[in-house]
């Protein structure tokens, strides 16, 4: 469902004119409030005037997390606190969190593009949301809330936790949408399963899941598991939070970015270089009409490639490919880059295999080793030796093929990977110890 | 004339081993047989009990894997050769034995030996032709 029709379609001319004018506008705001910009913009000896195409902002500098940290808390802030009216922060795993600020406008806009993506995964008025992202500082919960509230649908602010009474709260309630992490709806399914609850005969009918990197096969696992269309959704805190992209259900392919507020470049993540549409790298937005706190081509680490190819749903807007992980997530090992999700497609491609598994990143001797555990599971455990040996070395010869390093495979009991309620924790890194 | 074995995925040896065992006498489990099979990293505890259902249950309940296979009780004359005599049979057949492992109770004199094959029932025809004496899963759970 087109939420906001005008803009949605908006046909690819106007949409960049639109785009240019909101960017000089945010240029010369940021410039003449935010110190750090200002001199940003001096030191790479260029000014807002300057900048008179799209293409002209690759000579503005990028902005990156640590920027955030250095300003901590409120130094990017291009209003006077008088006009925010919500503070976010990410959940900061070292060091001080990246705190981000809204005006009443920021948060009518975001409400906007959470209710345009809700549209795009086909939620509409009389549709319950089970929203079980976190309620709290983290922008998911509260960021998809009101953007069901403004698409007019039923939403239950769950928010994560307490799986049981969630599983019973979907079931009594008849939640249509379920709105979390895509960990945490396959352990929803997990929880509801050992209770020997048949949560496929909810009236559960999509997923609107995002804020962890996932796969295809996480998807056709969890459309399985849970009944429902799985859509991906993306955002992150310092740009929005929920609702910078998503999916149309249409395609189910390539995540619509909100053009007509965010700028998205793809950039080699080595030398900054932007690389022509198409190509993969890291993505880099540019926030063209937030007020509390804008972004100027911010270095989200996401990696991705743009899709410039029109898309069946009849949005204008470009599409970002599924995210492949990380720049921060991708392991160095041995010289070679892996990311975990490359780990995680060997995995799914084998028969009876599940998703859960963990890498240990370790160093001996001055030569990094690389173990990954795998859970064993009803359906590939056997009585005897040999397939479980198999198995094991199967996975290896399949790592070692497709990313050219040797690994240790180690089966492990079901549950002895850590699962949090929240995001899974893929990798252990004991490197840096 | 097939006997159920409960085998279980043990990760960390000693440890586990030991918590599996106690699940099971917790839950008043009797174990009657049972083998451990072992490499560097993990093993597979397999085990005749009395009572299979509560068993896998239990287990699961406390997060082991475990699976359910069919293998055979055979009573093996106590006499020397006794084993051997009954291996040259099945070879003699095509019968692969995939492994097998003791009963702690005998049987009168006789010893009772638990055999995995890969094809039980060519197997349960291969002995009961040749005369071996297979015991059904009931005499077996309560020996
Ligand atoms: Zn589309």
């Amino acid at each position: 469902m087109l939420w906001n029709e005008e803009f949605e379609t908006l046909p690819r001319e106007a949409l960049e004119s639109l785009q240019l004018k909101r960017l000089q506008h945010t240029l010369e705001r940021v410039y003449a409030t935010v110190p750090f910009y200002r001199q940003a913009f001096q030191k790479a000896g260029t000014t807002p005037d300057q900048i008179k195409t799209l293409a002209d902002l690759q000579r503005i500098p990028f902005t990156l997390k640590q920027d955030m940290r250095d300003n901590y808390p409120y130094g990017l802030f291009a209003v006077p606190l008088e006009r925010i009216v919500r503070i976010h922060a990410s959940s900061g795993t070292t060091g001080k969190p990246t705190v981000v600020g809204y005006t009443r406008r920021d948060i009518e806009i975001w409400s906007e593009l959470m209710a345009r993506s809700f549209g795009a995964a086909g939620v509409g008025r009389g549709d319950v949301i089970h929203n079980a992202y976190g309620y709290g500082l983290f922008t998911g919960g509260l960021g998809a809330h009101y953007g069901a509230e403004k698409l007019g649908a039923a939403v239950i602010p769950m928010s994560g936790g307490n799986s049981k009474k969630q599983i019973m709260i979907m079931q009594d309630f008849g939640s249509t949408v379920l709105t979390c992490t895509p960990s945490y709806s396959l352990y929803l399914a997990e929880i509801a399963a050992e209770q020997d609850i048949d949560i496929k005969s909810f009236p559960l009918r999509v997923g609107i899941l995002g804020a962890e990197p996932w796969s295809e096969s996480i998807r056709g696992e969890i459309e399985e598991k849970l009944n429902i269309k799985a859509i991906d959704i993306y955002g992150l805190s310092e740009i929005l939070g929920p609702g910078v992209a998503i999916e149309c259900i249409e395609e189910q392919h390539g995540l619509h970015i909100w053009e007509d507020h965010f700028i998205a470049e793809i950039i080699n993540p080595d030398t900054g270089e932007v690389l022509p549409p198409g190509e993969q790298g890291e993505l880099v937005i540019t926030t063209i009409t937030k007020e509390g706190i804008p972004m100027i081509r911010y270095r989200t680490r996401d990696i991705t490639r743009l899709i410039v190819e029109p898309c069946r749903c009849g949005r204008t807007h470009r599409r970002l490919e599924r995210m492949s992980g990380r720049s921060d997530d991708m392991l160095i090992i041995r010289g070679v880059n892996v990311f975990p999700s490359q780990i995680e497609s060997v995995l799914m491609s084998i028969e009876g295999v599940e998703p859960h598994y963990q890498l240990i990143v370790d160093r001996e001797e001055n030569l990094d080793t690389l173990e990954v555990q795998v859970e064993v599971n009803e359906g590939i455990f056997s009585d005897a030796i040999k397939p479980l040996q198999d198995l094991a070395a199967r996975i290896r010869k399949e790592i070692k093929e497709l990313l050219g390093i040797t690994c240790k495979v180690r089966l492990v009991e079901p549950k002895t990977i850590t699962r949090s309620e929240g995001k899974a924790k893929r990798v252990i890194d004991n490197r840096s110890k | 004339m097939k006997v159920q074995q409960i085998s279980i995925f043990i990760e960390n040896i000693p440890g586990r081993l030991a918590e599996a065992t106690k699940v099971l006498g917790d839950a008043g489990v009797n174990i009657r047989a049972l083998s451990l099979a072992d490499t560097s990293d993990f093993g597979v505890l397999r085990l005749i009990v009395d009572k299979n259902d509560l068993a896998k249950q239990v287990l699961a309940e406390h997060d082991f894997t475990v699976s359910k296979t069919d293998v055979v009780a055979v009573e093996v004359p106590d006499r020397p050769a006794g084993l051997a005599d009954i291996l040259q049979e099945l070879d003699a057949a095509g019968i692969t034995v995939e492994y097998l492992y003791a009963f702690v109770e005998r049987l009168g004199d006789n010893a009772v030996i638990i055999f995995r094959f890969d094809n039980v029932d060519g197997a349960v025809k291969t002995l009961r032709d040749k005369g071996i004496k297979i015991l059904p899963g009931e005499s077996v759970y309560n020996l």
